[in-house]
């Protein structure tokens, strides 16, 4: 039966953590002074840094610890087409290598803003393309500490937002001054009841998330170090740290290869291309 | 006996071929897994040769290459198994052996390829393509890699592939000491076909597919020899009763249809098929639901429900006339991926009964170990499923992946 082999993923790594990117350039930014306002204007200029990437390849490997330093490893290969369209998020396919048993399994996502994403499934055991649902935005993300919805929260639509304070960033760019904004999910189907971010106020990269549950508890907390500067306007960070602090458990996710302007169309993010993709 | 050995060794000359060629590329990528599997019936053989115990041992690898900006490609993929009891479970297959290209919106595929058409989980009424690998499964879902040249192209307004099928691939089935088994042997000497052709009929298919918001929609076209046989009753060479496989030729318009609405999926598959002057309509249709993140863990439990019709009623060819099946699948989404699914089936004329639950989860990076169990009940002697009410059966696999 088929619905055993989707039992080993459950849904997909949509649009990879683009918040965390943003232009090189530390132009000075006007940012008004109600602190909803001003939370939503500093997501916005994250967001329109990144605006134009076009498309993305790049490989993530993810290192899964639990609390007694029992390690296991995920690999993917990940594609991400820039969806001009305002209204829509961008398109992404993933090819899992690792867990070996999984490998070739693909994810295609056509990502939305406050509606379920468009989510398909390819198993290649069975050379079967699933259509799957996507409200399943709490999940753990291949039995990691990562959620479905931590990333694919790109979308600036996806939150509402309240400015805080600004104050020192964290390390390793402890030296610099931090926006720290709390944002409110939109979407259906979250787990969380709000995000703590802190953003760089030179680059407007992100450099802290704190993840609070259902009950309003910290949950889990993620840091984003290793940035670099692709096309001389885009920074992708490259070490993703996710720790769980109720259970102990991280999961460290890393991405390599990183390429832009591959030439990548919609034909490449079709349900056949999900059948042929590597 | 002797075509499939034809078949064989014509697959495997292929297989070598493409490997060869492949072989003279450098980033070729090779995986694929080593599996040993141990069976336990819980009911004494009906038949003499027939044991309670077995143990088998399967293997596939995947040999691929992709280049040209992954514009194209090959992909060759042998399977083997060996099996203690069944010298017909013990077989060689090459599951796909093919060179494909995409040119923009277009795909060209050549060579052995699987191809799976459908969205219901219980039955798989309109999937065609490929021929039953029974002797791996009785659930229908192991195939045969089949010859095909496919055509596909992909259009705003949908979907459109053709595919050309010059060779045809017997149904395996197990022989007198193979479990889960009819109790009349399968005599595949005596395989008989319509078509003069026999399995050199060119058999052709067309396929639209699209989506249309929350919709799934796809319509098939498919003309040439049956991949399920009639089961003839007949004699073999020591006059003993067998079976007698008979392929006919038959032409099938289906659909297939699957609407996704928040954590529901509602699911629909028919066919029309023409065959040996005879018209028949078969349908299944049902739901997906899946209740996540139950009492906020991060366990998810999901229900299928889906019923199966055939508008001839009960009859000896089909034994998903008029049938209700319901699965629930727990998975608690940990790093191991363990996952447990536990399913029926009530034929609701026969009031017959099947039972399967199934438990997996992996150890270490590598291996992945699957425990299952099926169990018939209630099943009449007018069941075509009654064959297989005496062999329930245990199973254990161990998978090593690389």
């Amino acid at each position: 039966m088929h619905i055993r082999d989707s039992l080993k993923l459950v849904t997909a790594v949509t649009a990879l953590l683009l918040p965390l990117s943003a232009s090189a350039s530390a132009e000075a930014v006007a940012l008004p002074d109600d602190p909803a306002a001003k939370g939503l204007a500093i997501a916005e200029e994250t967001d329109r840094r990144n605006q134009g990437f076009g498309d993305t390849k790049a490989t993530m490997k993810m290192i899964l610890e639990n609390a007694y330093g029992e390690t296991s490893e995920r690999a993917l290969r990940s594609m991400t087409l820039e969806n001009p369209n305002p209204e829509e998020g961008d398109w992404t396919l993933n090819v899992f290598d690792k867990p070996r048993d999984v490998d070739g399994t693909a994810l295609l996502t056509y990502a939305k803003i406050l509606d379920p994403d468009d989510q398909w499934m390819y198993l290649p055991a069975v050379k079967r393309v699933k259509r799957i649902s996507s409200v399943n935005k709490s999940g753990p993300f291949m039995g990691s500490e990562f959620a479905f919805e931590d990333f694919s929260s790109t979308e600036v639509g996806k939150y509402s937002y309240k400015w805080l304070r600004d104050e020192l960033c964290p390390e390793p760019v402890a030296e610099r001054t931090c926006h720290v904004t709390e944002r409110y999910p939109l979407y259906e189907h979250s787990g969380y009841t709000r995000q703590v971010v802190w953003t760089d106020t030179t680059d407007y990269q992100g450099r802290k998330v704190e993840y609070y549950d259902r009950k309003g508890e910290l949950l889990k907390t993620l840091t984003l170090t290793d940035y670099k500067l692709y096309e001389s306007k885009f920074w992708r960070a490259h070490d993703l740290f996710m720790a769980n602090v109720v259970t102990g458990k991280s999961t460290r996710l890393t991405w390599e290869e990183y390429s832009f302007g591959n030439g990548l169309t919609q034909n490449d993010f079709s349900t056949n291309a999900l059948q042929r993709a590597r | 006996m002797h075509s499939r050995i034809f078949d064989m060794r014509t697959a495997l000359a292929l297989s070598m071929t493409l490997a060869t060629g492949a072989a003279q590329a450098s980033d070729i990528r090779v995986t694929g897994y080593v599996e040993p599997e141990l069976q336990f019936f819980t009911q004494s053989a009906s038949g003499a040769e027939q044991r309670r115990w077995n143990a088998s041992v399967a293997a596939e690898v995947t040999f691929s290459r992709f280049w040209d900006n992954s514009s194209q490609w090959i992909v060759v993929t042998p399977f083997a198994r060996w099996d203690r009891q069944d010298d017909h479970r013990t077989h060689v297959d090459v599951r796909e052996a093919k060179y494909a290209r995409a040119i923009d919106n277009w795909e060209f595929r050549i060579g052995l390829d699987k191809v799976f058409w459908g969205v219901t989980e219980a039955v798989h009424l309109v999937d065609i393509i490929n021929q039953t690998d029974l002797v791996e499964s009785i659930d229908g879902e192991e195939k045969l890699g089949q010859p095909m040249i496919m055509v596909s192209s992909v259009w705003e307004v949908g979907t459109f592939t053709g595919y050309l099928l010059p060779y045809f691939r017997e149904r395996t089935f197990p022989s007198r000491s193979g479990r889960p088994a009819f109790d009349l042997p399968v005599d595949e000497t005596q395989t008989q076909y319509e078509s003069g052709a026999k399995q050199h009929h060119l058999d052709f298919a067309l396929r639209y597919s699209n989506t249309f918001d929350i919709w799934d929609v796809g319509v098939s076209y498919f003309q040439g020899t049956n991949r399920n046989p009639l089961l003839l009753p007949g004699l073999d060479a020591s006059a003993r009763p067998v079976l007698v496989p008979f392929y006919a030729q038959a032409k099938r318009l289906s659909t297939d249809v699957q609407a996704t609405a928040g954590a529901w999926l509602y699911k629909f598959e028919g066919f029309w098929q023409n065959q040996l002057g005879e018209q028949h309509l078969q349908a299944t249709g049902g739901i997906e639901y899946t209740f996540y993140s139950i009492f906020d863990t991060a366990s998810d439990v999901g229900l299928v429900a889906e019923y199966v019709w055939d508008d001839r009623g009960a009859n000896r060819q089909n034994p998903f006339a008029n049938d209700v099946f319901v699965a629930l699948r727990w998975t608690p989404n940990d790093a191991a991926s363990t996952a447990v699914l536990a399913g029926t089936t009530v034929d609701l004329d026969t009031q017959a009964l099947g039972f399967s639950i199934e438990a997996q989860r992996r150890f270490g990076d590598d291996y992945f170990v699957s425990l299952e169990a099926r169990f018939f009940g209630n099943v009449p002697r007018s069941d075509p499923l009654f064959s297989y009410s005496d062999d329930d059966l245990i199973q254990l696999r161990i998978a090593r992946h690389f």
